[in-house]
C-alpha cells in the first residue's frame, strides 16, 4: 500500500451582516458575529470536536502511526481563540501529539495570491506567526486558499522559505503523470504534493450519494482502491486533500462517515507494511519523480478547477478589483483596525457566494451561501465595500489634517 | 399527437393589440402554442358589437425551429365583459353604451351580464363538436360551465387570477368567490398558471391538489429582444436611472409599494426616475400622492403602454420592479426579462418561485425595494449580470412547453 498522505482545510468565513445601500455612511458593523458564532458552535458539535476526537485517539491507539496534517486559518484561529478555546485547545491537543503537522496558507483564506503578490506574502507570514503563537510549530509546508496555483504561485512561496507546496492534481497538468508521486515546482526546487482527486472525493463529496454506483462505500472496499494503487503503478503515496468539515458537516454523522474512516485506517494499520505520513515526512522519504508545469492557474473547485466560482462573472470581478485597489490607500492609512477589517473582506467566499454558475439548478454553492441568491451576496458586499472606503478616506483626512497641523 | 386533430373549445378574452392585460396576451400565446401542436381551436370571446360575429383568425407562431400556421375559427359574442371588471368598474364600462343596455340585450349588472354570456355559450356549445371546454378565469366560467351542461364534455379552468389575488382578503365579492368555487369544484381538471396559485386554489378553496396542474406563462422572445430604447433617450443620456413599473394601478399589483419605495430611493440617488407605465383605478390617487411625497418631479405617468411602445419601456429600465401584494404569475416580468432588463419582483408571486436570477422582496417591504432599486442603479456589474443570465434564464419558458402540459390535461380529462 502507498504512504496515506491526509490533509484536511479547516476554516469558517467572517459573514457579513445585512447592509443595505442605506446604511453606507454610517460606519456599521461589517459581520454578524451571531450567526459567525451560531454556525461555528454547530460546525465544532458536529465536526470538529468528534473528530479531533476521533484523530486523536487514533493517533494514540496506534502509538503514532496514524498521521495527518491540517490547516486552519488565521480567522477561524482567532474567532475559536475569543469564542470557543475548548475547541482550540482539541486541535492543540493533537497538533502536541507530534502526528499532526501544521500546514500554513493565507490568515484570510484570501486570493491575495492573484491580486497583490505583496499582500499575499503579509498575510502568509501573518499566518505562519498566528501558528508559531498558538502551537509553537514552524510550518514548513504552505497550501493556497482553494489550492489556488501556478508557476509564479509557487515561485513566490519558494522565496518565502517554505520547503514544499500542496496543488491539485489535475489531469490537464499532470497529463499522463500519477499524482501519486513526490513532484518539484518549476523552476525551483519547492516540492510539490498533488491530490489524488478521484480518492479524496470519494470521501469529500460522494460519500453519502446514494445515485453513485459505488454507494454505500465501505472501508474494505476503499482500502482496496488505495491498495491497488501501489501494485498497478507502484504509486509511492495516495494525497488525500478535503475540507475537514467532511468529517460530521459536509457528510453527517448519520451516513456513517466517522465510522467508514475509523474503520479504513485501522484496517490500513493492521498490517505493519502500511503508514501514514505527512508532507514534510513525504519529502524526506521520497526523491522528487519529476518537475510539474503549472501553466495555468488551477484550483480545487468545480469541474473546471479553474477560479471561475470566485471571478466568473462580471460581479465578482469588480467585487475583487475594487477590494484590492483599496490596498495603497489602506497601506497609508496604517490603522490595525482598518487593515484587519480590510482583510476580512478579502476571504474568497464572499465572491463564492456571488458565483452564478449553475445558480438555477439549486447545487452546491447554494447549499454554503448564507444568501439567498449570488445578487443579495453581490449588493451586501459591495454596501459594505462603499462603506468602508468612506471610512477609510475619512481616516486619510484626518491624518493629513495632523500632519498639516503638526 | 393522435392523427385526428384534438378540438378544443375555448372561452378567451380579445387578444393584443385590443387586450388591456396579461390575460389576453397569455390566451393568445397560449391558443399558438396549442395550434402549433396541431389542435383545433374554436375561440369564443365577448365584443362589444351589435349581433353575431364569426370570423378566421389566423395564429401565427414562431420557436426556434419553423414557424407555425394555423386558422382557428372565432365566434365573438356581443357582449361588454372584459377580464378584470369588478362590479363598479362594470357600470363605467357600460358608460357609452347605455342605449344598448337599455335596448335589453346587455344586462346592466356584471353577474347578470356574465350569465346572460354563459346561456349564448351554451347555445355555441349544442351545434359544435369538440372534444374538451377550456375557459380562463370566472368571467367566462359559468360558460364554460353552460357548455359542459350542454354538450356532455370535459371542463378545463384555467387559473390566471382568483378574486384572493384581485382584491385581497378585505374587498372579497361573495358572488364572485362563488362562481369560482363553483366553477373549481365542477370542472374535470383544474390549470394554475404557478404552483403559488396552485396552493392558494388549495388553501381557500379547498381544492383537491389532484386535481391542479401547474401550467406556466410564457413568452415570445425574439419580440422582446429586438428594439431599442428610444424613448426617455435623452433623459437616460443626462445620467438618469429609469426604475419602471408596468401593470393595472390597482391594488392587487402594489403600485402604491412602489410609490413608497421610490420616496426613498430617491432621497438616496438623485438620478433616479420611476416610470409607471398602465392606468387603473389608483392611478388619481398615485398621482396626487407622488405630489405629497414631493417627488412628482422624479416620477411618469406613461399610462397604458402596449406594443412597440412596452417594448422600449422594458429596453430603458435599469431596473424592472413588480411588487404585486399577490401575483399569480407575473407575466410583464419575463417581457422584461426576454427585454433585458433587470426585474425586482415580490416573493408573493408566482415568477419569484420559478425565476432564479432576479431580485426579490416582500411586498410589504418598502426599505427592501428602495434599497434594491438603489443597488441595481448604481451597482452596473448587477444589472450586467442580471441582465445576462436573465435572457438566458427566460428562455425556459416558451408556449410549446406550456401547451404540451396542457394536452396532457385534456388527455387525462378526455379518457377518464
Amino acid at each position: 500500500m502507498p504512504a496515506i498522505c491526509l490533509y484536511l482545510h479547516t476554516h469558517q468565513p467572517r459573514r457579513l451582516r445585512n447592509f443595505s445601500v442605506f446604511d453606507i455612511g454610517c460606519e456599521g458593523d461589517y459581520f454578524d458575529h451571531e450567526k459567525n458564532r451560531q454556525i461555528l458552535e454547530k460546525v465544532a458539535r458536529k465536526s470538529y470536536l468528534p473528530a479531533n476526537r476521533m484523530f486523536f485517539d487514533l493517533v494514540r491507539r496506534s502509538r503514532g502511526r496514524f498521521k495527518l496534517s491540517l490547516s486552519i486559518t488565521g480567522i477561524l484561529l482567532e474567532q475559536l481563540e475569543a469564542e470557543f478555546p475548548d475547541v482550540l485547545k482539541s486541535f492543540k491537543d493533537l497538533v502536541d501529539t507530534g502526528c499532526c503537522e501544521l500546514v500554513s496558507e493565507t490568515y484570510y483564506h484570501s486570493l491575495a495570491s492573484i491580486y497583490s503578490k505583496k499582500e499575499f506574502k503579509r498575510q502568509v507570514e501573518l499566518q505562519n506567526q498566528k501558528l508559531k503563537n498558538l502551537f509553537g510549530v514552524e510550518a514548513k509546508f504552505f497550501r493556497n486558499t482553494e489550492l489556488v496555483y501556478n508557476n509564479s504561485i509557487a515561485d513566490a512561496v519558494n522565496e518565502m522559505g517554505f520547503s514544499g507546496i500542496l496543488a491539485e492534481g489535475w489531469d490537464e497538468i499532470l497529463d499522463w503523470r500519477s499524482p501519486n508521486f513526490v513532484y518539484t515546482a518549476k523552476g525551483n526546487s519547492l516540492r510539490l504534493l498533488v491530490r489524488n482527486y478521484r480518492l479524496s472525493d470519494d470521501v469529500g463529496f460522494r460519500f453519502s450519494n446514494r445515485g453513485w454506483k459505488e454507494w454505500p462505500l465501505t472501508a474494505e472496499k476503499y482500502a482496496n482502491w488505495v491498495n491497488l494503487l501501489n501494485i498497478n503503478s507502484g504509486a509511492q503515496t495516495v494525497n488525500l486533500f478535503m475540507d475537514y468539515e467532511t468529517f460530521g458537516e459536509h457528510q453527517w454523522e448519520d451516513t456513517g462517515i466517522f465510522n467508514f474512516f475509523e474503520d479504513f485506517c485501522w484496517r490500513t494499520l493492521a498490517s505493519p507494511a502500511n503508514e501514514f505520513t505527512t508532507p514534510s515526512r513525504l519529502v524526506e522519504k521520497f526523491m522528487p519523480a519529476g518537475e510539474l508545469d503549472f501553466w495555468r492557474l488551477v484550483s480545487w473547485a468545480d469541474t473546471e478547477r479553474d477560479l471561475s466560482a470566485w471571478n466568473g462573472n462580471k460581479m465578482q470581478e469588480a467585487a475583487l478589483q475594487k477590494i484590492y485597489e483599496l490596498e495603497p490607500l489602506v497601506v497609508l492609512a496604517d490603522d490595525d483596525d482598518l487593515t484587519h477589517e480590510w482583510r476580512k473582506l478579502q476571504t474568497s467566499d464572499h465572491f463564492y457566494y456571488m458565483c452564478t454558475k449553475w445558480f438555477s439548478d439549486g447545487d452546491v454553492h447554494k447549499y454554503f451561501s448564507p444568501y439567498e441568491s449570488p445578487y443579495e451576496a453581490f449588493i451586501g458586499f459591495m454596501n459594505i465595500y462603499n462603506d468602508f472606503k468612506i471610512k477609510l478616506e475619512n481616516k486619510l483626512k484626518i491624518k493629513n489634517q495632523t500632519k498639516v497641523n503638526q | 399527437m393522435d392523427s385526428a386533430p384534438l378540438k378544443i373549445l375555448m372561452f378567451g378574452w380579445e387578444f393584443p393589440p385590443f387586450n388591456s392585460g396579461g390575460l389576453g396576451v397569455a390566451c393568445q400565446g397560449l391558443a399558438g402554442g396549442l395550434a402549433s401542436l396541431g389542435a383545433q381551436i374554436t375561440f369564443v370571446l365577448p365584443k362589444k358589437l351589435a349581433g353575431d360575429y364569426r370570423g378566421i383568425c389566423e395564429f401565427v407562431f414562431a420557436d426556434e425551429q419553423k414557424e407555425y400556421r394555423q386558422l382557428a375559427e372565432t365566434i365573438a359574442i356581443d357582449s361588454p365583459l372584459s377580464p378584470y371588471l369588478s362590479r363598479a368598474s362594470y357600470s363605467t364600462a357600460l358608460g357609452g353604451y347605455e342605449k344598448i343596455a337599455d335596448s335589453g340585450i346587455w344586462r346592466k349588472d356584471l353577474v347578470g351580464e356574465v350569465m346572460r354570456y354563459a346561456e349564448l355559450a351554451a347555445g355555441i356549445a349544442k351545434n359544435r363538436d369538440f372534444d374538451v371546454i377550456h375557459c380562463h378565469d370566472w368571467l367566462s366560467l359559468p360558460a364554460g360551465l353552460a357548455a359542459k351542461k350542454a354538450s356532455g364534455k370535459p371542463l378545463v379552468f384555467h387559473v390566471h387570477a382568483t378574486e384572493y389575488d384581485r382584491v385581497g382578503e378585505n374587498g372579497l365579492n361573495r358572488d364572485i368567490c362563488l362562481v369560482e368555487r363553483e366553477g373549481l369544484r365542477q370542472a374535470d381538471a383544474v390549470i394554475a398558471v404557478s404552483d403559488y396559485t396552485k396552493n392558494l386554489i388549495i388553501d381557500r378553496y379547498g381544492v383537491n391538489p389532484d386535481k391542479i396542474i401547474s401550467v406556466p406563462n410564457a413568452v415570445n422572445h425574439d419580440e422582446f429582444l429586438a428594439g431599442n430604447a428610444a424613448e426617455f433617450e435623452n433623459l437616460k443620456k443626462s445620467g438618469k436611472k429609469i426604475a419602471l413599473f408596468v401593470g393595472r394601478l390597482t391594488f392587487q399589483k402594489g403600485p402604491d409599494y412602489f410609490l413608497a419605495a421610490a420616496k426613498k430611493a430617491a432621497a438616496a440617488d438623485p438620478d433616479l426616475m420611476f416610470v409607471f407605465s398602465g392606468s387603473g383605478d389608483m392611478e388619481r390617487w398615485l398621482i396626487e400622492e407622488s405630489a405629497r411625497l414631493e417627488i412628482a418631479d422624479k416620477v411618469i405617468f406613461a399610462g397604458f403602454s402596449r406594443g412597440d411602445d412596452l417594448k422600449r419601456l422594458y429596453k430603458m429600465a435599469d431596473i424592472y420592479v413588480m411588487p404585486s401584494v399577490s401575483e399569480p404569475f407575473g407575466l410583464t416580468s419575463l417581457e422584461a426579462l426576454a427585454s433585458g432588463a433587470p426585474i425586482l419582483v415580490s416573493r408573493q408571486s408566482g415568477v419569484a418561485r420559478m425565476v432564479s436570477h432576479c431580485l426579490k422582496v416582500d411586498f410589504w417591504d418598502v426599505d427592501q425595494i428602495a434599497a434594491k432599486i438603489v443597488a441595481a442603479a448604481r451597482y452596473s456589474e448587477l444589472r450586467q449580470t442580471l441582465r445576462d443570465n436573465g435572457l438566458a434564464e427566460v428562455k425556459k419558458f416558451n408556449w410549446i412547453d406550456s401547451a404540451r402540459k396542457c394536452f396532457g390535461v385534456y388527455q387525462k380529462v378526455i379518457t377518464s
